[in-house]
């Protein structure tokens, strides 16, 4: 940092916002919570969370909603980086709430358990009564999201109305809540997938190793490279095969794409994001090619 | 890398969209996947040719009723600056999305059709740039293919916006002949205005100097929160976190606590990432003192030669946000000032404005949705504000309702009431 110049280079500007709203989350309410999937973006997020409250630990714990359908990979890290941050870990658990017979898991090759995620979800908010959630969703990744507000609230049944959101101004944020409402709050808002990883590399952040490129079997439907796994089933047709690949989003399995890489780096990863001419959501998750307003139908269910 | 933060206003009429959109495109920002998405929905909704407004317009009654409703923002990157965009809709709640989308912007770009001159939306998005204190504004002459790309016309319209600005508090004005359809001038210079000596719109973005915008004067430092991680490697730590809002602060300045107005030394300024020399806006830190002084969220550190005003009584310009209530004289309301928050009553509606005209409805009686005016406010308990003109952090606020919780206006200090 030149002293001189008195500029913060951008990726400093954004770590400056997103940990002043962390920060006005943790004064302002009563129970925040961290939503945390082990993806880079939550990843990027605990550490912006560290950054907010250091030398304390974090105000507030760490909520994983579980669909059963992990990364090992993944699940390996979240416990071990949690640990490291000395984090009071939460899981919702999709599976938990099959057996209870809260939920209805699909049937079929397609099957997904991406819907039942806002039931468990919700479930667990009202569970531990959190009134602030934070969550890792970039303005870049989807339209939708390019207009929903940093603080975006949530009724009492969860659901998000994109008509009627609070102006937004300065770096002032309404958190003002009425009974059995509560937010979500976006503070990588105005993050690009390629700050989050130019982030990383800066950094040095470690993430779960499926991010690099890595020898795996897959499969193709719908023109997306899925893994072979116990939780999908392949129809006739799809045949497996081994192919290097790496993840761009890491989410449930059954439903979240590869791409065919040799990125082994950081680097090289950048390399590549910069290059792709594919939005992330495009190239790798399924859930959102349902229709052209499958994000926002999901959101105002009360999806993340 | 610096970043630039921009706001766009004007009409789909305009060309904005078709702007954003060149300029997505041609720093290949714009994915295939969300151009082949735009391509299907144009053909089903009929149109003729790809409707790159299906790009911002994300919402399904923004496409089924093909306005825009919202601020959209969008983001490119250049190997000279990160820019993001607020791009606000002409039409459409055009003074709270545009009043928005410009709180945050370091620049706006004013669209005008090179044929209909300047018209009354573009001195209203002209006036609110004003009003925002956006340091600078970009006046972009769209559709210069349509009018044979006339300097004499460019000339026309530049002197019509200049009679007009005249009256405005406009610091840094810019006028681009453009044709945003066609390309010229977005991004590469256009070889059909031979006349034009200035720079094309991407690469003025790229080069505007935008750091002296910031204060660096006025040492200001609302306190957000408390950190004291009570542990055994920590246990004596006592931080107060929060972001810089003016000037330079570091280790061994004197400062003043308001409201106390105990006076204290700075021990460090903190971060994970070690402590730092020296801090300045819009840096977040954490700073020590020398002194256990009662500190808590909502005071504010200054210089003891160097403070914010101290006041209960403020006046200011306020956006009413709200189509539920008007202001009044009496209103009830919470605000929301740097990381304080109080219970205020309008005290005086002094005069709307009509933001058409810019003249002044002194026998107003109440703020409207999307209307502007000057009041007077009282607080329950001081507030540590500068002008808005000198410090657009501590010179701003938020207005709230206590019993919706909904923000319903959004002010600008000018001082201190007699």
């Amino acid at each position: 940092m030149s002293s001189l110049a008195y500029d913060l280079p951008y990726l400093r500007q954004l770590e400056a916002e997103s940990i002043h709203i962390f920060r006005e989350v943790a004064a302002e309410f009563e129970r925040p919570c961290l939503l945390f999937s082990g993806g880079k973006d939550s990843i990027v997020m605990l550490r912006l969370a560290e950054k907010a409250f250091w030398p304390a630990r974090l105000p507030f714990p760490v909520m994983h909603v579980d669909t059963g359908h992990n990364f090992p990979e993944v699940l390996e890290f979240r416990d071990r980086r949690l640990a490291e941050a000395g984090a009071r870990l939460v899981v919702a658990s999709v599976q938990q709430a099959i057996d209870d017979g809260t939920v209805v898991e699909e049937t079929g090759p397609r099957a997904s358990r991406n819907r039942l995620q806002t039931r468990t979800l919700l479930d667990g908010i009202s569970e531990h009564r959190f009134d602030a959630l934070f969550g890792g969703a970039r303005r870049d990744e989807e339209k939708a999201r390019a207009k929903e507000r940093v603080f975006s609230f949530r009724d009492e049944f969860g659901q998000w109305d994109p008509k009627n959101q609070r102006p937004e101004l300065w770096n002032l944020y309404n958190g003002r809540l009425n009974q059995d409402e509560h937010i979500r709050v976006f503070p990588i808002s105005n993050w690009t997938e390629l700050d989050i990883w130019q982030y990383i590399k800066s950094e040095q952040i470690e993430i779960p190793s499926v991010y690099y490129a890595h020898e795996r079997e897959v499969f193709e439907r719908d023109g997306m490279l899925l893994s072979t796994s116990p939780f999908i089933s392949l129809i006739e047709g799809e045949t497996p095969f081994v192919e290097s690949v790496r993840y761009r989003t890491v989410g449930d399995m059954s439903c979240t794409g590869a791409v065919e890489s040799s990125a082994e780096t950081i680097d090289a990863v950048i390399a590549e994001v910069s290059a792709t001419r594919i939005t992330e959501r495009g190239a790798t998750r399924a859930d959102d090619r349902v229709s052209e307003a499958a994000m926002e139908d999901r959101k105002k269910e009360g999806y993340f | 890398m610096e970043m630039l933060r921009f706001a766009t206003a004007g009409s789909v009429d305009d060309g904005k969209s078709t702007l954003i959109g060149r300029l997505l495109y041609d720093t290949k920002t714009i994915f295939q996947d969300q151009l082949e998405a735009v391509e299907r929905a144009s053909v089903q909704m009929g149109t003729e040719y790809t409707n790159l407004a299906l790009l911002t317009d994300g919402l399904r009654a923004e496409r089924e009723q093909g306005i825009t409703i919202d601020v959209a923002y969008r983001y490119f990157s250049t190997p000279k600056r990160k820019f993001i965009i607020a791009d606000t809709p002409g039409h459409t709640q055009y003074t709270r999305n545009m009043v928005t989308g410009a709180s945050t912007a370091d620049l706006a770009i004013v669209l005008i059709d090179a044929r209909k001159g300047v018209l009354e939306q573009s001195r209203r998005h002209a006036f609110l740039a004003s009003l925002l204190r956006i340091p600078h504004l970009v006046l972009a002459v769209n559709k210069m293919d349509l009018v044979d790309y006339d300097e004499g016309r460019f000339e026309e319209v530049k002197e019509e916006f200049r009679a007009f600005a005249m009256k405005l508090d406009i610091a840094d004005l810019t006028f681009i002949p453009v044709s945003a359809l066609h390309g010229d001038n977005v991004v590469t210079r256009s070889d059909n205005t031979p006349w034009y000596d200035g720079s094309p719109l991407l690469h003025h973005l790229e080069e505007v100097h935008i750091a002296s915008d910031r204060n660096l004067i006025d040492p200001r430092f609302p306190v957000q929160y408390v950190i004291r991680p009570q542990s055994d490697e920590h246990h004596d730590y006592r931080g107060y976190a929060g972001s810089i809002a003016g000037g330079v602060m570091r280790p061994g300045d004197n400062v003043v606590v308001l409201p106390s107005g105990f006076g204290s030394t700075i021990k460090s300024i903190d971060t994970f990432d070690g402590p730092v020399e020296e801090a300045f806006a819009p840096m977040a830190v954490t700073v020590r003192l020398s002194d256990e002084i009662d500190i808590s969220r909502g005071d504010m550190l200054c210089r003891p030669n160097n403070q914010s005003t101290s006041s209960q009584d403020i006046d200011a310009m306020v956006c009413w946000m709200s189509e539920r209530s008007d202001l009044v004289a009496g209103s009830r309301l919470m605000i929301k000032h740097t990381t304080r928050s109080a219970k205020v009553i309008v005290k005086h509606l002094a005069y709307q404005l009509d933001i058409n005209s810019l003249s002044r409805v002194e026998d107003a009686t109440e703020l409207k949705l999307n209307e502007i005016g000057r009041v007077t406010l009282r607080s329950q308990i001081p507030l540590f504000f500068d002008e808005y003109r000198r410090n657009r952090v501590t010179g701003s606020f938020v207005l709230i309702d206590e019993a919706s919780g909904h923000t319903v206006g959004a002010g600008m200090i000018l001082g201190e009431s007699d």
